[in-house]
């Protein structure tokens, strides 16, 4: 493996380390991974963006 | 001989008036009254689309169609190419990464949908077509996982058989029978979802995309009114 290679590799790993047993969250007797939960959350985070942000509109408008 | 009203030729009629009644006539005839070439691709759309809700429908198709060409590669290439080359590991996430995004746009566009109540208007042919297409890639995404040729697939497959075959669906789909899997996600679900979201599509641009709600009559409040008031604030 060539030095730039290593170094993105390592720098990927340093963000999020997946080389592992998933987490899990239990509530009651709902059970779900932390990467499932992150993904729904995220999901969540950018349906309400896409209402809030205004459109970018052209100039000269639509009709 | 059909002739527009500048003299071109439509190519709509038939050119003979006696094969008018012909089967090709009458389909042409009926494709281009339901689908007229100037709302299959329109030039403007009504200003309510200008939304962020209706960017994650095109991103949805977008990622389809990287699922669609990485699963292509993926197909010629084989197993040992996807799980042992750079090359093939690389075309291998970028297929599983373009699903999970796929299913993220797919789900923003069904909330947005979902809350605009998207059926009205006579469109619920679109919204049931929307329906059967989230289905119908769930199915896709499962047969994904058992075709992936590892111990995951092998996993995911031994827990699913029992909940399979309590359905009495284990008859006709052995989630164990890695062939029969690989030609479900390949080929049969690939068909399904692909004409499905066609539909979907050709419904969207024939009714339209469903206009806001129109407001409570008591959140209207008519411009003499406002006058009147705005006359009373000057006099005090």
């Amino acid at each position: 493996m060539t030095f730039p290679q290593e170094l993105a590799g390592r720098l990927a790993q340093a963000i999020i380390n997946l080389n592992g047993p998933g987490r899990y969250v239990h509530w009651g007797f709902i059970q779900i991974s932390v990467a499932n939960l992150v993904v729904i959350a995220l999901m969540i985070v950018v349906f309400v963006a896409a209402i809030l942000v205004p459109f970018p509109r052209r100039s000269g408008g639509g009709r | 001989m059909n002739a527009d009203s500048d003299g071109s030729d439509t190519g709509v009629q038939a050119d003979l008036p006696e094969d008018e009644g012909q089967w090709s006539a009458r389909l042409r005839r009926a494709a281009v009254n339901a689908l007229p070439p100037g709302r299959l691709l329109p030039d403007r759309q009504p200003a309510y689309v200008a939304s962020w809700i209706y960017v994650f429908g095109a991103l949805t198709l977008a990622a389809l169609a990287i699922v669609v060409l990485s699963g292509m590669v993926l197909a010629i290439e084989g197993p040992t190419w996807w799980h042992l080359s750079r090359v093939g590991l690389f075309v291998n996430s970028m297929h599983m990464w373009s699903v999970e995004l796929f299913f993220f746009f797919m789900v923003v566009h069904l909330w947005g949908k979902f809350f605009m109540a998207a059926w009205r208007g006579r469109r619920r042919a679109t919204w049931i077509t929307g329906v059967l297409a989230f289905v119908v890639s769930i199915a896709a995404a499962f047969t994904g996982y058992l075709s992936q040729q590892n111990f995951d697939s092998q996993w995911i497959g031994t827990q699913a058989k029992d909940g399979i075959n309590a359905t009495g669906a284990g008859a006709f789909f052995n989630v164990l029978n890695f062939g029969q899997m690989l030609v479900w996600h390949v080929l049969l679900l690939p068909l399904v979802v692909g004409f499905v979201v066609v539909v979907h599509v050709l419904l969207v641009r024939r009714h339209g995309v469903v206009p806001p709600f129109a407001p409570d009559p008591g959140d209207l409040v008519a411009p003499e009114v406002v006058a009147s008031a705005a006359d009373r604030s000057v006099t005090r």
